[in-house]
């Protein structure tokens, strides 16, 4: 067994599966990733938020070992991705966010060719294979050329390609982007499962509701650089507060908001006002300021991060 | 500059995208068996027999004869350059093959040289299909033409470094039709193929001889087919290996380049 797998006798704490430390990535003069630290610990599901440009692609390119990271230091098991790529990538699997299917192949094809890329013996590739069709719910499909599939079934197929070779880390860039409903829960319900069988996952997504569900702990990522880290709920409780209260804007509230010294946001035409109680704000607002449409919530990640990155618009 | 001549870190996994395209070309075997095979009859009829019924010889030689080893070179030329030109652009650019395979334990490197690999070897499949038909029509000498065979995995290796260097620099898969015109095209005409390169002006002989790479794959070829050998082989040989290796190397410089950002 490699030392950074196991934990010590006495204990020792297992050492983190990706180590970054003021990781920077620029392209030209443009800076995609800019200097970031981050620790991905043996077990868990790491994710990576953020607007498009955040930079979260590039980091899963680098952490994968197929874009060199300009500055920084960086350790996956413990090997750094320029001296030791394919012995890192031996023990990775990844789910990128283009579709790159083989089409030349039918979806067994495409899992068995892609275990021999993994040097595994074509008899434990096609029993592998076999057994991720079924994981991914494709058996039917098994002999279809890929081309013939739906995006949800590319994905699932994706999914299953990147199980082939059992790997210690699984780096997802936008899993169930483009999907619907039904295939971004069997997704979900997937990973879950191989979380709970011990594998390490990091993924990115831009779906709120997708890191709430899945991550353990996540970082939320802007221009290139880290602006929280935490687990879901911390962060909602940090960033936002438990609940939110909407309300219908008009000069009444407004005013009556601000008599009362409670803090607001306003979007568009809705105040938004994260609390603790909002049974406590819902009852003011009611007995002191004749609102229209008052609807409580549950604060959710989407409120953290439209609050850390802003609500404009990015390209 | 030198990060195009450093020579590139390649492991044996190269041959498991060869073996991909390998499986790929068999599976598909009814439609990639058949040009090389009618291609032999249609050069073999049209000029052999055609203009070969007016020429009938040149230098003592039967035209037909004279032709059939340019009718294999050419071949050898076109399966490999447009594999690793249009193949492999489709493979990389549309199909995002490459990046499937690099993240896994194979380097850009490994995957390049693979698709050059692959490329010699339809070259040399290429060549393994026509001989028969050339050895019936009775105009190849054997068995010392099947020394063709290893020749053409040479020759092809060569076409494929020169046609992937094209690939790592094209804009667009339509860019890749300007060399196919201006290089493939006069080269299959101008190298001694269909007719002696002493008929042409001595300026346009030395260039043909200098820069034309079908020159010295056909003059091997006509060599092992007539046959005639002579101590002139060993210096094409030797032209065709340092411009094989030069062309290799660079491609995957280039490639690595474009694609590892």
């Amino acid at each position: 067994m490699d030392e950074h797998r196991t934990s010590g006798p006495g204990g020792d704490a297992i050492p983190d599966i990706i180590e970054a430390t003021a990781l920077k990535k620029t392209f030209g003069n443009v800076t995609a990733v800019s200097g970031i630290s981050f620790a991905v610990k043996k077990g868990e599901v790491f994710g990576f938020l953020g607007p498009n440009g955040a930079g979260k692609t590039s980091t899963m390119k680098i952490i994968a070992c197929v874009s060199p990271r300009t500055s920084g230091s960086l350790r996956v098991f413990g090997l750094d991705p320029d001296i030791s790529p394919a012995e890192i990538k031996q023990r990775l699997g990844v789910v990128p966010q283009e579709t790159n299917l083989d089409p030349d192949f039918t979806c067994y094809g495409n899992l068995f060719t892609y275990s021999r890329y993994f040097d595994m013996p074509p008899d434990v590739a096609h029993k592998k294979a076999e057994e991720l069709l079924k994981f991914v719910q494709l058996e039917e499909k098994r002999d279809v050329t890929v081309e013939k599939l739906s995006g949800g079934m590319k994905r699932r197929l994706i999914l299953a390609r990147a199980l082939v070779n059992n790997p210690d880390l699984l780096i997802l860039d936008e899993p169930t982007i483009g999907l619907d409903p039904q295939a971004r829960h069997l997704i979900w319900e997937r990973l879950k499962l191989l979380q709970a069988q011990g594998n390490t996952i990091v993924l990115t997504t831009h779906y709120l509701d997708e890191a709430a569900r899945l991550c353990d702990r996540l970082v939320i990522m802007d221009n290139g650089i880290i602006l929280v880290e935490g687990s879901p709920a911390e962060l909602v409780k940090e960033y936002v507060g438990t609940e939110i209260v909407e309300v219908n804007k008009s000069e009444e509230v407004l005013t009556c908001l601000q008599r009362e010294n409670i803090p607001f946001e306003i979007i568009g035409d809705t105040i938004q006002v994260a609390t603790e109680s909002s049974r406590e704000v819902a009852r003011i607002l009611f007995d002191n300021c004749t609102p229209h449409n008052v609807m409580t919530r549950p604060a959710t990640l989407e409120d953290v991060f439209l609050k850390l990155a802003g609500r404009k618009l990015r390209e | 500059m030198q990060q195009f001549w450093s020579v590139p870190r390649i492991t044996r996994r190269a041959w498991k995208v060869w073996h991909r395209n390998l499986v790929v070309f068999f599976r598909t075997w009814k439609v990639n068996f058949f040009p090389p095979l009618i291609e032999a009859f249609l050069y073999l009829f049209a000029i052999g027999l055609g203009i070969g019924s007016y020429v009938k010889e040149i230098s003592g030689i039967p035209y037909v004869n004279f032709i059939a080893p340019a009718i294999l070179a050419i071949s050898v030329m076109n399966s490999a350059f447009f594999e690793c030109t249009y193949g492999s652009y489709v493979r990389m650019y549309y199909q995002k093959s490459f990046d499937a395979m690099i993240a896994t334990p194979l380097s850009i490197e490994d995957v390049i040289a693979g698709e050059l690999l692959w490329g010699a070897t339809r070259s040399m499949l290429y060549v393994i299909i026509m001989l028969p038909v050339l050895g019936v029509f009775g105009v190849i000498s054997l068995p010392l033409s099947l020394l063709a065979i290893p020749l053409a995995f040479l020759g092809g290796l060569m076409f494929a470094g020169i046609a992937m260097c094209f690939t790592a620099i094209t804009p667009s898969i339509d860019t890749l039709n300007y060399p196919s015109f201006l290089l493939i095209t006069p080269m299959a005409l101008f190298s001694g193929t269909f007719f002696p390169i002493t008929l042409m002006p001595i300026l346009f002989q030395y260039i043909a001889l200098a820069l034309l790479p079908l020159t010295h794959l056909v003059a091997i070829m006509r060599m092992l087919t007539l046959p005639a050998l002579s101590g002139i082989l060993v210096l094409h040989l030797i032209w065709i290996l340092i411009v094989t290796a030069i062309f290799c190397i660079i491609s995957i410089n280039l490639m690595r380049r474009r694609l590892i950002i």
